[in-house]
């Protein structure tokens, strides 16, 4: 299959080699699903690559990171059809993603996505219906992560951003809101995508991010108004 | 070193030829213009494997014994997601499974929708408990 993948990505499965020896692996049979379970919820994770998004979905996941690809036309729709992919138009996209169980309804599904320029038509389709985006940056090459904030920014998905600590230089907080030309409202944090705690933070930070801009979004009066 | 050249993926469908996943879906290239499969759509088992029944359709079946998410179900068959969705629309049309659907709302082409606030609640609930 050639064709499917030399115009998506360096090798078959580019972002996804599993690198043993990082964080908690889940070994034995994949835990399954309560019966219960009814409500598949969706977080992205993207960046550079190299910046720790499989090691982020790894550390917090229930299960170790699974992988698998979607084929897209340029125009932005899937494609089902093995013969579409012969063609230029067709892209095929691999990631990887983790899962942790909520409680007896809620699943929540972590997608680490590459955020290259050239995967970005992929993603509006890809993850459409996400909660929203984590933007792992790593200071020494901050320019990885423009192209994601600029189109997560463009399609209105709201971003937390976690700099991932690879023992660069130490910046200060307002020098990489400027190198990223982030917003004061954009939440920014620091991490280590090894360590479960620091990535639950992550994950915390995102979703405390997102109601505050549904509160932010209901009028003042739907909120005051008595039951 | 970049780690990203190191090599293929353990999917298996990854060696093969396109006319194999031609041959898994009978030739069919689409599921249908309203695809109800999400990737987190949870898929469930409604019926065991009948005998003479096409393996991938058998291995579904078997995987979704407990609900699983559409993703999973292709990243454990070795498969693309748009292959996967062909053979669950089959399984789907026969009543052999059902699908729960996700309840966040996606929002138009292009466009994003804030969660439910409850649902927000019970995500922050559910992350802190962990
Ligand atoms: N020092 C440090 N190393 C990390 C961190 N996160 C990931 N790494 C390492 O960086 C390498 C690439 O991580 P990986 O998760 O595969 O990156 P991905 O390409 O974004 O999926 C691995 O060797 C990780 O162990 C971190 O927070 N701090
Ligand atoms: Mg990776």
């Amino acid at each position: 299959m050639d064709s499917a993948t030399s115009d998506a990505t360096p090798g078959p499965a580019p972002d996804v080699t599993p690198d043993p020896g990082h964080g908690p692996s889940v070994a034995g049979p994949r835990p399954q699903l309560a019966t219960t379970a009814d409500n598949g919820l969706k977080i992205v994770v993207v960046g550079g690559f190299g910046v720790g998004k499989t090691t982020l979905v790894r550390s917090v996941s229930e299960i170790r990171p699974l992988n698998t690809e979607e084929t897209m036309t340029r125009a932005g729709e899937e494609v089902d059809d093995t013969s579409a992919v012969g063609t230029k138009t067709a892209t095929t996209v691999a990631f990887d993603f983790g899962r942790i169980t909520l409680d007896a309804h809620n699943v929540l599904y972590l997608f680490g996505a590459p955020g290259q320029e050239r995967f970005w038509f992929l993603w509006d389709r890809l993850f459409s219906g996400t909660l929203g985006a984590v933007v792992l940056v790593d200071t020494r090459r901050i320019a990885d992560s423009w192209y994601a904030i600029d189109r997560l920014e463009h399609h209105g998905t709201p971003f937390i951003v976690a700099c991932n600590d690879f023992g660069g230089p130490a910046h200060t907080e307002a020098e990489i809101r400027e190198a990223l030309d982030l917003g004061e409202h954009v939440p920014l944090v620091e991490c280590d995508a090894r360590d479960r705690s620091s990535s639950k933070y992550v994950l915390i930070t995102l979703i405390e991010h997102l109601r505050t801009q549904v509160a932010r979004a209901t009028p003042q009066a739907l909120q005051e108004t008595p039951v | 070193m970049s780690p990203r050249r190191t090599g293929p993926g353990p999917l298996s469908h990854r060696d093969e030829s396109p006319d194999r996943l031609y041959t898994v879906t009978g030739g069919r290239t689409r599921s249908g213009p309203d695809t109800p499969f999400d990737l987190v759509t949870l898929v469930v088992t409604e019926s065991e494997p009948a005998p003479g029944m096409q393996s991938e359709h058998a291995a579904i079946l078997r995987l979704c014994r407990r609900p699983t998410a559409v993703v999973e179900v292709a990243a454990e068959l070795g498969l693309p997601v748009g292959i996967t969705r062909i053979l669950l629309s089959d399984l789907l049309d026969t009543g052999r499974i059902s699908a729960r659907h996700p309840r966040t709302q996606a929002g138009g082409p292009g466009g994003y929708r804030l969660p439910d606030p409850d649902i927000l609640e019970q995500v922050l609930v559910g992350l802190r408990n962990l």
